[in-house]
């Protein structure tokens, strides 16, 4: 299945630049957003911040086709 | 040397000196300018009138080596909201007022002519001169340009811009940074239409040879200021995500949270969020060798700040953040960064708050007097605000204003004052802290974004009723107290996170003032801080009625189609405390 992968800050690098981190991911069916970090390869020493269409969700969150994932490094301002 | 209150009273042209009172000891920032406005300042008085007060106070910790403990805070009666406020920010002036011993100025009275003064503050008092004839009509820029060649390049300037001169009610009080520009405001609720009230064009506080800020405990403080400095720089929004992309990293967080207010609070994305994200502006910035990593004043760790050069590498503006960035931004529809950072540079130099007139231009172009995505016509109607045509005075009196010119539902306010950046919708604490702050819609009152969005000092949902009126409620509560101590409220990512970092804020306050405060005193200095500034309002004639959003809020808003569901009684449960 394919979903929508949108990285900020930081996480952009791991895409190429000119995609300004958004990407379409062909992934397993089934996987969760666990997999999809083990898949794009994003470090795991620090806090992600995971919304799935918007909506905060945890890393076991299941994916379905179709889903807009934005992943977050720890970000903050005011 | 003890520290003193200056007093100057403009209706006498008249400068006292009180030492300061047992009361008033252990209080600094916002916790004494709320004090001394509830004490000294009838909450009936016109804002505008001789009646009313401007005090200045830095906050407790300022001038010390503490890490970015140099935020001022200026109390009034707002001309804005009506009620009590405190507007906070950062430069060089509380360091400065703190080196110099000085605990508080208040300004009080009304000058008999129609003079401006500039003030001069130094070691040996507070002098008057009347620079009528230099100064009037100038923009902050040319101010603080002229009186730092004067007055040395070490001194630090607060001004204010022709909005002050003219007494609308979104002026600001320009506070000089380290290169000697306006880019920190005490932005919201027209702390600068005050100042203007009083007669005075500027203020410049000059150290030379300034006695310092004593420090009871040297030792102690000084591993406690250590340790604190290190719970900032081990924290990932503080230590690294603040100096990297400054507060617009905001920008795409909120967009896909889909609680970026777009079209005048119409729908919470924005197609031309990445034109205008943290990410584009770092990326800009880096480009035109300006500044991403810029200190408001010496002594802070999180540098959020930045220098933003235009297309040729030219200086254009400072203090760049995502408020004003959403508010030109998404909510005008325009995704130019070049054309906002116009924009906020206008804003600086007229001397207006650039929340206010963000929120001021989406109700402009909701009005039809320009259309949405019109840039160049929202940068004409700022300009117009310092040459004091009608319309322009009409947009520096902000939202509220402009809205009921033209007749309007859909006006962002409360208590008058203009809504910010974050959806009250789709970030549902935050919209507990719009409608309940003593303050009007300020998001800094409690920033219940944390916890709403970026996972910082646990995780409520958003989008929920649930958990938000005990969370806006705490934050509401800290953050009185943390406005105190002349840190900047951005020291609070580290503290909700990080349970070492208070109990190093407390042991500077004791080391300094040879107190004994507990962590748990700090709660309750920021209660007894909101409860003197909600009475101020209720004398003002406040009621819970004003406690509200707009009823727009209750219409569905995309992508996630809520609406803000928080009953009247739970609102009403914030401040029983
Ligand atoms: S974090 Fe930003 S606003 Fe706060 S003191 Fe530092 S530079 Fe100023």
């Amino acid at each position: 299945m394919e979903v929508e992968v949108r990285l900020f800050a930081t996480l952009r690098s791991i895409l190429a630049k000119e995609d300004r981190g958004v990407g379409i991911v062909d992934i397993e069916e089934g996987s969760s957003v666990d997999d999809l970090i083990e898949y794009l390869e994003i470090p795991r020493d620090i806090p992600l911040i995971i919304m799935i269409n918007g909506q905060r969700k945890s890393e076991e969150s299941l994916l379905k086709e179709g889903d807009r994932v934005g992943i977050f490094p720890p970000v903050g301002g005011g | 040397m003890s520290l003193k209150i200056y007093r100057v009273n403009m209706s006498e042209a008249k400068v006292s000196v009180e030492d300061v009172k047992e009361e008033y000891l252990a209080l600094g920032g916002r916790g004494l300018t709320s004090q001394i406005i509830g004490d000294e300042v009838d909450p009936n008085c016109h804002p505008l009138g001789a009646n009313n007060k401007l005090v200045i106070a830095p906050g407790l910790l300022s001038g010390t080596m503490a890490p970015s403990s140099g935020r001022l805070s200026v109390g009034t009666k707002s001309p804005l909201t009506g009620g009590i406020k405190e507007s906070n920010a950062g430069g060089l002036a509380a360091q400065k007022l703190a080196k110099l011993g000085i605990k508080a100025i208040i300004i009080e009275g009304q000058p008999k002519e129609d003079k401006f003064y500039t003030l001069k503050v130094t070691k040996d008092g507070i002098k008057f001169e009347d620079t009528s004839s230099e100064l009037l009509g100038k923009g902050n820029y040319e101010v603080m340009e002229k009186l730092l060649v004067e007055g040395g390049k070490k001194a630090c300037v607060m001004s204010i811009g022709q909005a002050g001169e003219y007494k609308l009610e979104a002026a600001s009080i320009a506070v000089s940074d380290p290169e000697g520009r306006p880019t920190r405001h005490c932005g919201r609720g027209g702390t600068g239409a005050v100042m203007g009230s009083k007669g005075i064009k500027a203020i410049v506080i000059d150290e030379t040879d300034a006695p310092g800020v004593l420090v009871k405990d040297e030792e102690k403080f000084r591993g406690a200021a250590r340790r604190f400095t290190k719970n900032l720089l081990n924290h990932p929004v503080c230590g690294e995500g603040l100096p990297q992309y400054g507060t617009a990293v905001l920008v795409n967080i909120l967009n896909e949270a889909g609680g970026l207010p777009t079209k005048n609070f119409r729908t919470g994305r924005f197609d031309g969020a990445e034109s205008i994200s943290g990410e584009t502006l770092a990326e800009t910035i880096t480009e035109r060798k300006g500044n991403t990593a810029h200190s408001c004043h010496p002594g802070c760790v999180m540098r959020c700040s930045q220098i933003y050069n235009d297309k040729e590498g030219n200086y254009l503006t400072g203090g760049f953040e995502y408020e004003t960035i959403w508010g030109f931004g998404a909510n005008s529809e325009v995704d130019d960064l070049d054309a906002i950072a116009t924009m906020d540079r206008i804003c600086d130099d007229i001397g207006v708050d650039t929340i206010e007139m963000a929120v001021t231009i989406g109700v402009a172009m909701e009005a039809g007097i320009i259309e949405f995505g019109d840039a160049q016509g929202a940068i004409n109607l700022l300009k117009e605000i310092g040459e004091g045509t009608p319309l322009g005075r009409m947009i520096g009196n902000g939202a509220g204003f402009t809205g009921k010119a033209y007749g309007l539902t859909r006006v962002p306010v409360v208590k008058n004052q203009g809504i910010p950046a974050y959806d009250p919708r789709a970030v549902k604490g935050q919209g507990v802290t719009y409608a309940t702050s003593t303050m009007g819609a300020d998001h800094t009152a409690g920033y219940a974004v944390t916890a709403n969005i970026l996972d910082v000092g646990g995780t409520v949902d958003p989008l929920k009723k649930e958990g938000q009126v005990e969370l806006s409620r705490n934050l509401q509560i800290a953050t009185a107290a943390v406005d105190s101590t002349g840190l900047c409220l951005f020291v609070a990512f580290a503290i909700l996170d990080d349970a070492e970092a208070l109990p190093n804020v407390v042991e500077m306050l004791n080391a300094q003032y040879g107190l004994e405060l507990s962590v748990g005193d700090v709660t309750e200095l920021g209660k007894s801080i909101l409860k003197v500034e909600r009475k101020f309002n209720e004398k003002a004639g406040f009621t819970k009625k004003d406690d509200r959003l707009p009823e727009f809020f209750k219409e569905e808003f995309a992508p996630h189609n809520v609406t803000f569901d928080i009953s009247d009684e739970d609102l009403d449960e914030v401040y029983n405390f």
